[in-house]
């Protein structure tokens, strides 16, 4: 064994190293990503590892885990009192806000109709949290601890208490990884809150910022206009804020403005996050079980009852 | 005999399990641009010190599970590592016997080769420009490499003596 490795080991040995065995490599390394990034057809090799990612996941944020319950344990009373307050605060100035929206949508119902427009279904929103595991950094992905067991599905928009985060890539039956909007391959079509104006947001590979390209230069759009999602394109649900515009500069061919927008979500990898489940309502029958309503409210049975003036 | 390649046996998968691990541990964002590739340096070091145990498809498959860890474009890491792999046991001979600075300056050369394979990657994917700090971690890395080297051969050193003894 040993004589035979010094025979085959001179100075410059091939060894393991040969120059077609790297290309084999190269090439089958190439096939891989090409079909990976073309399609879905390795979704199946990623399902079956996700047996093995879940609990590697859930080893590695253990020392996170430890650490935040150490802090709890250590932590004073004093400490808590004062987030205590802080949050009681937050809770009542929440609920002010609430009660005011709730009258204002009381309203905005009652338009509605009178308009006979299609109305807007409430929010199904399910309380996902973060796995403290960083992934490839320079692709902005999260791992949540919510996957279809929990009913929840690919597509589907992540917020958090201030915004959109980003959406559900790569659904696994116990966890989910969710792509944030400022990933350089995201796109998110957003609406101007003051003017109406429609733009695309593309995320930009940095945390604390979003790109709207080609914008026209007659568009009315100011520093400080804040960005909702327009709902177009059916994956967000419109209205939900998602930055505001930080600069403006006329793009390379200066025939465009290009906008940078800070987002409005904390995108910080770590806490808690709302998983919105799609706008379709389950409506309860009296005896027939639940049904799912994918279209808009029009479609729904209505009893006539005496019908509008 | 048996006992010592049993051991090193041991170290070896331990190591390419860690370097894995490593990469996937929760830092807070001001820190995640100077995380060093790992299992790079792992490859590193067992193709330098034991080539039997590190092929280029070892590599490879060491790439495979991180691409699968980390969600990157499965081949991603498979790709960077072969090629690592490759130019550490070609150019091995000569590697070895230099002296520790010259060492880390060859392995900084090697993390920076990475990271321009990487970027070309990304650019055929559709991902963004790399920004300044994206060339920070193979600095990182280089700073890691002789305590990585030290700590590697001393596990193997003393897993070793204890078996032995």
């Amino acid at each position: 064994m040993a004589t035979s490795s010094q025979e085959s080991a001179p100075l410059f040995a091939e060894g393991g190293a040969g120059t077609l065995r790297l290309v084999a490599y190269l090439a089958l390394a190439i096939v891989l990503m090409v079909v990976d990034h073309r399609g879905q057809y390795l979704a199946a090799v990623r399902r079956a590892a996700g047996n093995i990612t879940g609990p590697v996941y859930w080893l590695v944020s253990a020392p996170v885990r430890i650490v935040r319950g150490a802090h709890a344990v250590v932590s004073d009373r004093g400490q808590l009192a004062d987030e205590n307050a802080v949050l009681r605060q937050q809770l009542l100035l929440a609920q002010a806000r609430l009660a005011r929206l709730g009258t204002v949508q009381e309203q905005n119902a009652r338009l509605r109709e009178l308009l006979d427009a299609k109305g807007r279904l409430a929010l199904k929103a399910q309380l996902a949290e973060l796995i403290d595991v960083d992934l490839d950094p320079f692709r902005h992905r999260i791992v949540l601890d919510v996957g279809s067991a929990d009913g929840v599905a690919q597509g589907q928009a992540v917020i958090d208490a201030h915004g959109v985060v980003g959406q559900l890539l790569e659904v696994q039956p116990d966890r989910s990884i969710a792509i944030l909007i400022t990933d350089a391959g995201h796109a998110i079509p957003v609406r101007v809150v003051r003017t109406g104006l429609r733009a695309i947001a593309y995320g930009t590979g940095e945390l604390a910022t979003l790109r709207l390209p080609h914008i026209p230069f007659s568009a009315d759009i100011r520093q400080g206009d804040e960005l909702v999602t327009s709902g177009l394109g059916g994956h967000f649900p419109a209205g939900l804020p998602v930055g505001v515009i930080r600069t403006l500069t006329p793009d390379d061919s200066a025939t465009f403005v290009l906008a940078l927008a800070t987002p409005a979500a904390g995108m910080s990898r770590s806490g808690e996050l709302l998983v919105l489940h799609d706008e379709r309502e389950t409506i309860e029958l009296p005896g027939q079980g639940s049904y799912e309503i994918v279209g808009p409210p029009e479609a729904l049975p209505v009893v006539p009852a005496g019908g509008m003036p | 005999m048996s006992t010592r390649n049993r051991v090193g046996g041991i170290v070896y998968a331990a190591s390419l399990v860690l370097s894995l691990l490593l990469g996937l541990v929760a830092l807070p964002a001001s820190l995640l641009p100077l995380k060093p590739f790992w299992p790079a340096l792992v490859v590193v070091y067992w193709a330098l010190e034991a080539p039997e145990k590190m092929s280029i498809g070892r590599a490879f498959l060491l790439g495979l599970a991180g691409d699968l860890l980390t969600g990157s474009l499965l081949g991603e890491q498979a790709l960077r590592l072969a090629i690592v792999a490759f130019i550490v046991l070609r150019l091995r001979a000569r590697m070895r016997f230099f002296p520790m600075l010259q060492q880390c300056l060859a392995i900084f050369a090697l993390l920076v080769n990475d990271r321009v394979v990487m970027l070309m990657i990304r650019a055929f994917s559709g991902g963004g420009m790399a920004e300044w700090q994206y060339w920070i971690a193979p600095a990182v890395g280089t700073l890691a490499w002789p305590w990585l080297f030290l700590a590697l051969d001393v596990a193997r050193q003393r897993g070793a003596r204890a078996r032995e003894a």
